[in-house]
């Protein structure tokens, strides 16, 4: 038996307690989200009617089936607010995403064409701000955007403006904060798929004739795409339940699927209603990224 | 031939500037207005380190960051030690039952809004009967944070030469010494920076702490959060600029022990 083999067998064991651990702190609490979003609200503490108790029996089991109901999921779809808010967060992560590529792909570009040494260097600075913290990176624009603001200075100093803009709780001012946010998210994948490029195929491109610009949009573009949709999906994804940017910078009329159930679980306490919208919520993202993985398997099966 | 396509030109050089511009403006900002004298966050009245001391003094804060602290170091520390499990089962386990799912289980959390899976754990503390507290918030980070460190992790041991430790077990190693003192080693940047990420991790979150604490024991993020739905206030700043000194000194670190090991002949990746 080689050593690859045997080292294999231990390895194996190596899984068992992170395995356990995601399985009962991972797996199974999305069990109990499906469990109370088909349970009823009650004035009660937890705010749930009791579903059912596998430690009953099959009979108790079969009484208890009868009695769930898919009323939250009706709620869901009857109300407005929700119907909203689903389409708002998915507005939002999409607008979001086609800004965020497009500001990050010139970025990840650069860096790309960096010297060796310098690469590593940039690299390091773009993941410098993913490590320091969320909340104070969108603290900061506060402090930037805020009435008397820097902006607003800066602005009526220069005689841009006659009187100080309203930056903050305004849509914009959201975007801002999330494609400053996901920057680094959606700079690091473009710029692996974009160094690891072989420059004989730019050689090539433009020992055939063809311009910069052609060079890029036919060869280095489309063989930049399993990065652009790696980025896609590691900022879309989150955006869509991104909670913290838009309470802080965001107005509150329109508000994001995140902060909906949020608001329903904490003020409201309708526990069941917010399960019920995190398991339509689960599902819409969950869809995009079974695609993802489809078409990267049908890349994987046409390469080879 | 010389390569013209592979030089870098001056669209390159502006747009990467400008990036890093973005990227670190206004956090400068934020740390100059941390030494502002005036009580308006905005209006310049001198250096000044009051808004230091004011934290100083704030019982409520202290006690927020105590908390983060204590939570990012337990939580960062079984993270560590199981996400690395995780990454040594991955990328030499080979094939094993339900790996599919395991490591669909490690990557999930990744993207997963944290709103989903800080709600899906409270209902599962709920229905246990957990008293929400430490405890509780330290197993949701460590859930959280698991996952990336065996992302970094497996990244290091991935591209790793298995012909060491194959040399170490014709020498008479078993598997298990074989890894403890040939990969280990090789690894330890990765397992030190992994570290480092969930402790800053730990330390930033607001979403799953907020939905996995119980009254009393609030992380300083959720203070922060709290305070600053209410307003701007000076005494943030100089917080923030406090954390952020922090995760400074924790990448100074993590960047000078992966220098230490490339000094040693191997490459080290910076993640």
């Amino acid at each position: 038996m080689s050593a690859r083999r045997i080292f294999a067998r231990p390895a194996r064991f190596a899984a068992i307690a992170p395995y356990l651990w995601m399985a009962l702190f991972f797996l199974v609490p999305f069990g109990f989200v499906l469990k109370i979003s088909l349970s009823q609200t009650a004035v009660a503490q937890p705010p749930y009617l009791p579903v059912f108790d596998l430690t009953l029996g099959a009979a108790a089991l079969k009484a208890a089936a009868a009695q769930l109901s898919l009323d939250n999921f009706r709620l869901l779809i009857s109300d407005n607010l929700y119907i909203l808010s689903y389409l708002r967060s998915l507005i939002v992560a999409a607008v979001s995403t086609a800004i965020l590529l497009g500001i990050g792909y010139p970025i990840a570009y650069g860096m790309a064409r960096l010297p060796r040494h310098w690469q590593s260097i940039a690299m390091m600075l773009v993941i410098v701000p993913f490590w320091t913290s969320f909340l104070i990176r969108i603290y900061a624009w506060i402090n930037i955007l805020q009435h008397d603001g820097l902006l607003n200075q800066i602005l009526l100093a220069l005689h841009l403006v006659a009187a100080p803009v309203v930056w903050l709780s305004t849509d914009s001012a959201m975007y801002l904060g999330i494609v400053y946010s996901y920057l680094p998210f959606m700079i690091l994948p473009l710029y692996a798929t974009l160094a690891r490029m072989d420059p004989a195929l730019l050689e090539a491109a433009s020992d055939l004739g063809a311009s910069p610009r052609s060079t890029f949009w036919l060869v280095t573009f489309p063989l930049s795409l399993p990065g652009v949709g790696a980025g896609a999906l590691l900022c879309f994804i989150p955006i869509v339940g991104e909670f913290v940017i838009p309470d802080l910078l965001a107005g509150s009329n329109a508000m994001m699927i995140g902060q909906t159930l949020w608001l329903e679980f904490f003020t409201n306490k309708d526990w069941p209603v917010a399960s019920a919208a995190a398991v339509v919520l689960l599902v819409l993202l969950v869809a995009p990224l079974a695609l993802y993985d489809r078409l990267q398997r049908r890349q994987l099966e046409g390469s080879s | 031939m010389a390569r013209p396509l592979n030089r870098i030109s001056p669209f390159n050089v502006v747009s990467l500037a400008l990036g890093l511009a973005f990227l670190y403006l206004p956090i400068v900002i934020l740390v100059i207005y941390s030494f502002n004298a005036s009580r308006l966050v905005t209006v310049w009245g001198g250096w000044s380190l009051r808004w230091y001391r004011e934290f100083l003094h704030d019982r409520a804060m202290l006690d927020a960051a105590w908390m983060s602290l204590k939570v990012a170091a337990v939580s960062a520390t079984s993270a560590t030690l199981l996400g690395t499990l995780a990454a040594v089962a991955l990328s030499r386990g080979e094939r094993f039952k339900g790996r599919t799912l395991f490591s669909g289980m490690l990557y999930a959390p990744l993207v997963m809004p944290e709103v989903i899976t800080g709600l899906s754990l409270l209902l599962l503390f709920v229905a246990v009967g957990a008293e929400r507290g430490f405890w509780t918030v330290t197993i949701a980070h460590t859930t959280l944070t698991m996952c990336f460190v065996a992302v970094v992790v497996q990244s290091r041991l991935a591209p790793l030469d298995r012909s060491l430790e194959e040399a170490a077990m014709d020498l008479g190693c078993n598997p298990v010494q074989a890894f403890l003192s040939v990969t280990l080693p090789l690894i330890f940047p990765a397992i030190a920076a992994g570290w480092m990420l969930a402790f800053t991790l730990s330390l930033d979150d607001v979403v799953i702490a907020s939905f996995t604490t119980g009254p009393g024991s609030a992380t300083l993020p959720i203070r922060i959060y709290s305070e600053v739905r209410l307003g701007v206030k000076p005494e943030i700043n100089a917080i923030c600029t406090l954390v952020l000194a922090l995760i400074a000194v924790v990448i100074v670190v993590a960047s000078f022990a992966s220098k230490l090991t490339s000094a040693r002949g191997e490459s080290a990746a910076p993640l």
